[in-house]
């Protein structure tokens, strides 16, 4: 990241958020530390992808990144406006803060209202966030979107049930769009898509990144996907960023022996290839409960006592970062 | 003779707005010792084809063929006794989500026993020791006190394990896992294909693998089968299907996976798979496709020889490019 002209939209810096459990008659409060300490800035026309498996605390991030959440410590600024938990923002300030960041979700059979025509959906935001616009205003604005996300003018006027899931996914893409923000969080924007759809709803990103200079937080579990949109990866494990860097060095030599062992247990399309793949004992532990030191341990083959007393930071190593002890080459 | 051998499946369903042919004429051939995938977007009917061979559709489906043998043994002509005791013991299968899979009101154990109980004449303690043993077989740790254990006490990486402990319970001599691995993560994933493939090597059953991970199938399978709404539009070896696809269709699939793909711009392909209603008349992927022309659109094509994979396609493609017509093999 050397791009010094330019300030990143989004500067990230320990951002935590813990989560209570409150505690029954018979066992005590505990705390769920769904993120921890996770820093990243992300810039314009730039694509950030946060990979791990399910519980890593990567949704958590999107919704503290969108301000679902606040985070529970650490600051993130958000195009210098700073979000953390001593300094609240007012309503207002918070209004058009959330404007600049929109969220396009999974499953695009769930995020649409079904009652809402596709015209009323795209004006929705314009009508909370715009109010002096007039009706007309909008409805060219929801047209022009329409337009610009592959959508056929007479799609204005139906509901969601008669879209196809790529389709509906366009209208969510376009939804997100209509205040035209700077920042997409992208929660998993294609796995719930066939294959045939997906490369769909991928070039269209790419082809809006491109337009509109729009910075990407993309979600995924789907390292191939990932690969072809990154520009930086985060590898994120039970609420800590293990390795981040740019896709390129993340890709071609991962340092942590998570990434390396997620990278090996990707299946590769081709039958040709021989994958050397590294077994991973056991499953993810519970975040109710992580183990001590690194978190990662439990299921780590270059595992060493220091290991299990204190968990590693994350340091720069050559090329990008990484929290290990033992980094592999 | 191969183990499963179904030749010119069909399957339609009655719904409100008429019958819908979920699976048109689609043959599955599986030997012994084979690993089969069969490769397909949604609505393309490769679970429904499965469900069909092993009797578990719901009555609103109507199904025909030609043949539906197990071993020499016809399925479509027994009664309900002779098929159960067929499924579950010779043939099994493993679905989706284990989570689901599972009844949440039993233990782990007594649901492994019932399988042995309904199948085979074991004693009681038989019974339980066999448990442990297949328990151990998928490889989940302390087997005697996860017997114990209640599904929501598990991982979805667990179940699964159990889903697989119980399916091959009777040793069957064909399992058939519908998306085994879709609702897990990767690292889970990797171990339960390896678990998968193992026992398909110790036992040398026969494994058929449904899938839509193109990734899945070219680790794991020997042959592949690909459906498209409802059809099989092709059937290759894994590599050559790889090398070179015949079907337009397949290629497409192919070039649109991100990890083949040579320039930002992903290869797509157009349009969504044809519903209930706007079924073309001519070839079904015809509407999409990039080499379709006027015979395409209206004349259905019929596979072709093994040589062009058995494409059902009018124009089957060679290194990428329409080849010369092939005959029709008869």
């Amino acid at each position: 990241m050397s791009n010094t002209i330019q300030a990143p939209l989004i500067r990230a810096e320990n951002l935590s958020r813990h989560y209570e459990v409150a505690g029954g008659l018979f066992s005590k409060s505990a705390s769920v530390k769904a993120l921890s300490n996770a820093s990243f800035e992300l810039y314009s026309g730039k694509t950030l992808a946060v990979v791990g498996e399910s519980g890593c605390g990567k949704s958590t991030l999107a919704r503290v990144v969108t301000m679902i959440e606040t985070p529970t410590s650490g600051v993130l600024d958000l195009e210098g406006h700073l979000i953390s938990p001593d300094n609240v923002l007012s309503d207002d300030e918070r209004g058009q803060l959330r404007a600049s960041v929109q969220i396009v979700f999974q499953d695009p059979f769930g995020s649409l209202n079904p009652r809402q025509s596709i015209g009323r959906i795209l004006e929705e935001p314009l009508l909370i966030n715009r109010p002096n616009l007039s009706a007309p205003e909008r409805q060219v604005k929801a047209r022009e979107m329409l337009e610009l996300t592959g959508l056929r003018p007479e799609h204005y006027g139906r509901y969601p049930h008669m879209f196809s899931g790529g389709q509906r996914q366009r209208i969510a893409v376009a939804r997100a769009l209509m205040l035209n923000p700077r920042i997409l969080v992208l929660d998993e924007p294609v796995s719930a898509l066939d294959l045939s759809i997906q490369s769909q709803i991928l070039n269209l990103l790419v082809d809006l990144q491109a337009r509109l200079g729009l910075a990407y937080l993309f979600i995924s579990h789907d390292l191939s996907v990932v690969r072809h949109m990154a520009d930086d990866v985060m590898v994120m494990y039970l609420g800590r960023v293990v390795e981040s860097g740019s896709a390129e060095a993340v890709f071609s030599s991962p340092r942590h022996p998570y990434t390396q062992a997620l990278l090996s247990a990707t299946p590769i399309a081709d039958p040709t290839h021989q994958q050397k793949r590294i077994h991973l004992k056991g499953e993810l532990p519970s975040p109710l409960n992580p183990p001590a030191g690194c978190a990662f341990n439990p299921r780590c083959w270059k595992r060493e006592s220091r290991c299990i007393s204190e968990a590693p930071l994350l340091e720069q190593t050559d090329g990008h970062k990484v929290a290990c002890y033992f980094p592999l080459s | 003779m191969p183990l499963l051998d179904v030749r010119n499946l069909s399957v339609e369903f009655k719904t409100a707005d008429g019958q819908f042919r979920a699976v048109d004429r689609v043959d599955v051939q599986v030997d012994v010792g084979d690993v089969l995938a069969i490769v397909g977007e949604s609505g393309s009917g490769k679970s429904v084809s499965m469900l069909a061979v092993m009797g578990l559709l719901p009555w609103t489906a109507t199904v025909s063929a030609d043949a539906i043998e197990f071993d020499g043994e016809d399925l479509m002509g027994i009664g309900a006794s002779r098929r159960r005791a067929i499924v579950g013991r010779d043939m099994a299968m493993i679905f989706q989500e284990p989570m689901s899979s599972l009844n949440p009101c039993f233990t782990i154990g007594f649901q492994i026993r019932e399988a042995l109980k309904a199948h085979l004449s074991l004693s009681r303690s038989q019974r339980q020791a066999r448990a442990i043993e297949l328990l151990e077989q998928v490889g989940l740790p302390e087997p005697e006190r996860r017997l114990k254990a209640y599904p929501h006490q598990l991982s979805g990486g667990m179940s699964q394990r159990v889903m697989i402990a119980m399916a091959i319970a009777c040793k069957p001599r064909l399992l058939i896992a519908d998306e085994p691995t879709t609702a897990l993560d990767v690292t889970i994933q990797a171990q339960i294909l390896e678990l998968l493939l193992e026992l398909q090597q110790s036992t040398g059953m026969a494994l058929v693998l449904i899938t839509h991970d193109m990734g899945v199938v070219a680790e794991t399978a020997q042959r592949v089968s690909v459906q498209y709404a409802g059809q099989k539009v092709e059937e290759q070896s894994v590599r050559s299907l790889f090398a070179d696809a015949h079907h337009p269709y397949t290629h497409a699939l192919l070039s649109a996976l991100p990890e083949r793909a040579h320039s930002k711009k992903l290869p797509s392909i157009p349009g969504v798979v044809p519903g209930q209603f706007d079924r073309p008349s001519g070839c079904l992927f015809s509407p999409r496709c990039a080499f379709a022309d006027e015979r395409c659109h209206s004349i259905p094509p019929t596979p072709k020889a093994a040589e062009y994979g058995h494409a059902r396609c009018h124009y089957p493609l060679v290194d990428g490019v329409p080849g010369a017509q092939a005959q029709d093999p008869l």
